[in-house]
């Protein structure tokens, strides 16, 4: 029946000569553009820090020749294509078809890394123009060094601020989702209540709410309320914010709790607040821990907002002493120290999801 | 006047304009198996609900042990706690283990001792097999071992009557004889049940009283060998005839 029809399922086209040129021309690019880039830092530091130069420009040369690595997936492409043809040549069509198969990849990993490298090396000249002068105003290390305890005991300020207002977020976040959607009429009102303090205060820039309550509300001379501690008052401003944010990632997970779940509650004679307690807000929470991680990092940047009351964080003391020295160096800590607590959070809760997961569906 | 255990006089339920349940009568005995079966769409998974309170009726009233459970004074949580129900989809919690399911309920509705809870909660799992499973999570168990713990779940509050909504469609085949032999087992000790299944070899051997239920009503009740044997009226003939032609393939 289908005599004479002649079926090839091989990738169009012999050699990807093309693809090779340029597979060779981004390795070239990116390992000239690093060869440079390091020649340049050497320089650097021969003048900055003499001592110790010979050491740091040998350790120098370990950049230098992983950067040549970028020719070796371009020539065993090269490689590749001569045994391609040798198949070829000897009768064997689907050997040679699949060292082509092996060139196109190789040249695709060459200008991958080839790439990357190159984005780095843009980075890092970037820091070099105008005679490193990006890398002064930012990366000034004695000026780093000699801030950093300032800086430091100032971050502590930002702790002490994240650690309250989360803990406030996470509770307080919860209550307005439950409101959100308390049920019948009698949930009525506290359903718009809540609705619409999460819409209004999703819509006011956090800046704003912190600028009124702790900067406004000891002006008002309100005889408790005004004696209230200023730290206090920015706890409660960064919560406002954030738990309106964190009362819709909980109503998300709440809602994604099957309604059978509830039933099953329901008929077993829990109250409507016991089959939330136990059973749905319970599974609700573990399917969003992820946003509210996100929201929790995203409350730790926030309390640098803080400096527009005037509180000495962090931030605030990186730009008292950018003032004074005209560098932004201390600025740059500023920043380190708030990757370095962001980044562990991350992984442990991703641990700890792995090991819910492990544990269920363990034996 | 002589009443029933459970008396179901009359109810009504509407979703939107559809009546899906539609002036319904229905009494059942202490110790009762009663059976309905019927058409998808014909009501029995609604009638159930609207036993447990899941669903409210739009007229009519249920009475259990000759008190009425569907006028607005009602405390539905209470009514719960006499009425279990064992669901299609087993309902089992899925971040609890076996032996916390089955714990839960009766800890903090009941609010027994804790060893008192425990030695029911064991009790009752070797009652239906999977003592060897309380440490283990829902997910990790096949179809049949999560209906098993549900009915164990739902036992545990020790019910005046036990509901079962299809509880062996979702399964695969080969599992569905070791739900229906705690089912009977149950039977034999003596519980009230009422169970909607498409299962009519175990409804036959199982039930005191047969109800086909035809939109929302009861068209035909009576004994199994009334019903499967000489049914009278021609809508269960036909229901039974497809249900046997089905069998046969």
């Amino acid at each position: 029946m289908n005599e004479g029809v002649r079926l090839d399922f091989s990738i169009r086209g012999g050699v990807p000569v093309l693809l090779l040129s340029a597979a060779f021309l981004f390795a070239l690019v990116g390992a000239v553009g690093c060869w440079a880039t390091l020649l340049e830092i050497g320089y650097w530091l021969r003048d900055a820090w003499p001592d110790g130069a010979t050491w740091a420009c040998a350790a120098l040369f370990v950049p230098g020749i992983a950067a040549a690595a970028l020719f070796w997936p371009c020539l065993r492409a090269s490689g590749e294509c001569l045994s391609s043809r040798r198949a070829r040549l000897s009768g064997q069509r689907v050997r040679a078809r699949e060292k082509l198969a092996d060139v196109r990849m190789n040249c695709r990993v060459a200008i991958g890394y080839s790439v990357s490298v190159i984005l780095v090396v843009l980075l890092v000249q970037f820091f070099l123009l105008n005679d490193r002068a990006v890398a002064k105003t930012f990366l000034d290390f004695p000026l780093i060094i000699k801030t950093f305890p300032l800086i430091l005991s100032a971050f502590w300020l930002n702790v002490k601020l994240f650690v309250a207002s989360g803990i406030v977020c996470l509770i307080f976040g919860l209550v307005l989702a439950i409101a959100e959607i308390a049920p019948g009429p009698a949930g009525k009102p506290l359903r718009m209540l809540a609705t619409a303090y999460v819409d209004i205060f999703r819509a006011i820039p956090a800046i704003l709410v912190l600028f009124l309550v702790a900067f406004g509300i000891p002006l008002t001379g309100v005889p408790v309320l005004s004696d209230v501690p200023q730290m206090v008052l920015m706890v409660i401003a960064l919560s406002i914010t954030v738990s309106a944010y964190m009362a819709e990632i909980y109503r998300a997970g709440i809602l994604s709790v099957q309604w059978s779940q509830a039933a099953a509650a329901r008929s077993l004679g829990m109250t409507y607040l016991q089959s939330l307690r136990y059973v749905v807000v319970p599974q609700g929470v573990r399917n969003i821990i992820p946003p509210l991680l996100n929201s929790l990092i995203a409350l730790q940047k926030d309390t640098a907002l803080v400096t527009v009351v005037g509180a000495i964080d962090a931030f605030n003391q990186s730009m008292i002493i950018a003032g004074n020295v005209y560098n932004l160096s201390a600025v740059t800590t500023v920043a380190i120290l708030f990757i370095v607590v962001s980044i562990p959070q991350t992984r442990l809760v991703e641990r700890m999801m792995q090991r819910d997961r492990m544990r269920r569906v363990r034996a | 006047m002589s009443t029933s255990f459970i008396e179901i006089e009359e109810i009504s339920k509407r979703y939107g304009g559809q009546k899906v349940i539609d002036r319904l009568s229905l009494s059942v005995e202490e110790h009762q198996v009663v059976t309905l079966i019927g058409p998808s769409g014909s009501g029995k998974s609604t009638l159930l609900r609207c036993l447990n309170g899941l669903e409210t009726i739009d007229g009519g009233q249920i009475r259990v042990g000759g008190e009425c459970i569907t006028d607005r004074g009602v405390d539905l949580d209470k009514v719960r706690r006499h009425i279990g129900m064992v669901f299609q989809s087993y309902n089992l919690f899925p971040h609890m283990t076996v032996l916390e399911n089955v714990m839960l309920a009766p800890a903090i509705v009941l609010r027994h001792s804790k060893g008192e809870i425990e030695e029911t909660a064991t009790r009752l799992l070797k009652r239906v097999g999977l003592l060897d499973k309380a440490k283990a999570y829902p997910d990790h168990l096949s179809g049949g071992q999560q209906q098993r713990v549900a009915i164990a779940r739902a036992i545990a509050m020790d019910p005046m009557v036990l509901l079962l909504d299809e509880i062996t469609a979702a399964l695969d085949p080969e599992l569905v004889s070791e739900v229906l032999d705690i089912v009977r087992d149950l039977a034999g000790n003596g519980m009230t049940m009422l169970l909607a299944t498409h299962e009519m070899r175990f409804a036959r051997e199982v039930s005191s009283k047969v109800c086909f239920l035809y939109d929302g009503a009861v068209h035909e009740e009576g004994t199994p060998e009334q019903i499967f044997g000489a049914p009278k009226r021609s809508r269960t003939q036909e229901f039974l005839r497809t249900i046997t032609d089905a069998d046969r393939l």
